[in-house]
């Protein structure tokens, strides 16, 4: 399915990002949609379509007052909205609907309005991982990298330099939380969460949300802000269990979802301008490079070391500071997206510039699912 | 009031086996009568080919550490820092686990350090199993 028939003609976080205790879960996504259509010049009556995640679309679609044609609930942790994207676009093609919002909001931090998630113990991972002491994504998500750093020699230096370097992307961008300099000696000096992993290589917790809307690209160049066309799309899921990936060195979900989206977009990695690879962790990106076939297997770490990421490198990913200093409320998929459309729409804080590709890659759940996005600014 | 444990499973119709087998000592896992490929977590049916003709039997409980992290947050029935680990058992499958019998360090846990099944009365019903480091 050739897309760039497809645009995102609105987008916007939640007007505040952080700390936001007096907003619950559902007015997040609803600060978020209403920014999103502002953003457009739209209102709830334009929208036909909606999608979103851990909320249902049956709850923001009477809280916002949509009547829609079209829903997805597709809720596989973080990348859902990346799913959400491509489900859209393709939607948008059928004509199941003209002009599709999707919403995220959480309160990961206030947690106002979003009840604790519990793991049932008759699930698989109730039975065969949870009494073994997890808890939550920074000791699960992290299991495999041990393998992976023996496998390829990769080092905690190496693994501290990819939260260095985005400390410095975070570094310009104003709404990011944390924006002073870190050193690799800063990292492996703070504590220890899960060993090899310590705080400053793990996300934030924060509260906000972010809206996008898209609708055919012919109909994108009435609107007020600059198109941002979908290339290609693509998703996949692996496993609900950590512990079962078939390869701990490597994604079987980003290796589908990535690919799959290169070629729709009819893509080669030399035509990629700019970067997102969800960071919940440290390790991300780098196993998202390799797995993305932007390097070599093992050679992700190196490369972001080498600073090819890092400003005034040749391949600016993370520009927002990423999950590991702008914010991550949980689910952080959203808000690569929102920088993937900022630096199509050359008004990033971070601008990198002339970019006219961007890449935006998310994970769900620990290494569960994926999905992947390619932008374009240029004309179909 | 006694401090609360770890989270403990509840075995459905389709992992029963699995746990009556911890409970007479044995690591129990599946083979596919049809392709022969040896599978974990358990379900009644193969799920390289979906055939419905599988087997229990009775692993070795030889294994190699495969992955850990050494967790330092506190979780209810543990005392950190203590290690979450996958090992590889030598049928193939990997399943995650707690290394016991083992100082929880990165010196002492050494990735594809052979180690061995044992298990553990958690309750009256439930026996988990955890993995020591082979002796000889």
């Amino acid at each position: 399915m050739p897309h760039n028939t497809v645009a995102v003609v609105g987008a916007a976080e939640t007007t505040k990002l952080g700390v936001v205790p007096d907003m619950s879960q559902i007015q997040l996504h609803a600060d978020a949609a209403l920014n999103a259509m502002a953003d457009c010049g739209l209102g709830p009556k334009d929208i036909d379509g909606i999608a979103t995640a851990v909320e249902t679309p049956v709850q923001l679609a009477q809280y916002l007052g949509i009547t829609p044609t079209w829903v997805d609930g597709t809720s596989v942790g973080g990348c859902s909205f990346m799913i959400h994207v491509r489900h859209a676009a393709a939607a948008i093609e059928a004509g199941l609907a003209k002009t599709i919002l999707v919403t995220h909001g959480e309160s990961g931090k206030s947690r106002v309005g979003n009840p604790p998630r519990s793991i049932h113990p008759q699930s698989l991972n109730g039975q065969f991982e949870q009494p073994f002491g997890p808890m939550g994504p920074p000791s699960l998500f992290t299991i495999p990298v041990l393998r992976y750093m023996k496998t390829y020699g990769v080092t905690e230096e190496q693994i501290a330099q990819v939260a260095v370097v985005q400390r410095e992307w975070a570094g310009m961008n104003p709404r990011a939380t944390f924006r002073n300099p870190i050193t690799t000696e800063d990292v492996l000096n703070s504590r220890m969460i899960a060993y090899p992993f310590r705080l400053l290589m793990c996300c934030l917790v924060t509260d906000g949300g972010g809206a996008l809307i898209l609708t055919s690209a012919d109909r994108a160049k009435d609107f007020p802000q600059k198109p941002v066309y979908i290339l290609g799309t693509g998703e996949s899921v692996e496993t609900p269990m950590v512990s079962q990936m078939e390869d701990f060195t490597s994604s079987r979900a980003f290796r589908v979802a990535g690919p799959t989206a290169f070629k729709e977009a009819g893509i080669t990695h030399k035509d990629v301008d700019h970067l997102m690879i969800y960071d919940a962790f440290a390790h991300l990106p780098i196993y998202g490079l390799e797995d993305l076939g932007f390097v070599g297997r093992g050679e992700g770490a190196p490369f972001i070391a080498a600073r090819n990421t890092a400003p005034g490198g040749k391949l600016p990913m993370n520009t927002n500071g990423g999950g590991l200093s702008y914010m991550h409320s949980g689910m952080y998929g959203m808000y690569a997206l929102q920088e993937s459309v900022r630096q199509m729409r050359g008004i990033a804080p971070a601008q990198v510039p002339n970019a006219k590709i961007s890449v935006c890659h998310g994970v769900g759940g620990m290494f569960a699912a994926s999905g992947t996005i390619i932008f374009t600014n240029e004309q179909p | 009031m006694p401090e609360p444990g770890r989270a403990l499973p509840q075995p459905t119709p389709e992992t029963q086996h699995f746990w009556e087998g911890t409970k007479a000592g044995e690591l129990r896992l599946q083979r596919c009568d049809d392709c022969a490929k040896v599978y974990f977590p358990p379900r009644p049916f193969c799920p390289a080919c979906a055939s419905r003709k599988v087997s229990v039997f009775k692993a070795s409980g030889k294994a190699v550490l495969y992955s850990y992290v050494i967790h330092h947050r506190p979780v209810p029935g543990f005392k950190p820092p203590y290690a979450i680990a996958v090992v590889q058992l030598d049928e193939g499958p990997r399943m995650m686990t707690n290394i016991v019998e083992c100082e929880q360090t990165p010196e002492a846990l050494q990735l594809d350090m052979p180690v061995e099944v044992v298990f553990e009365a958690q309750n009256d019903t439930i026996i988990l199993p955890f993995f020591r480091p082979a002796k000889g």
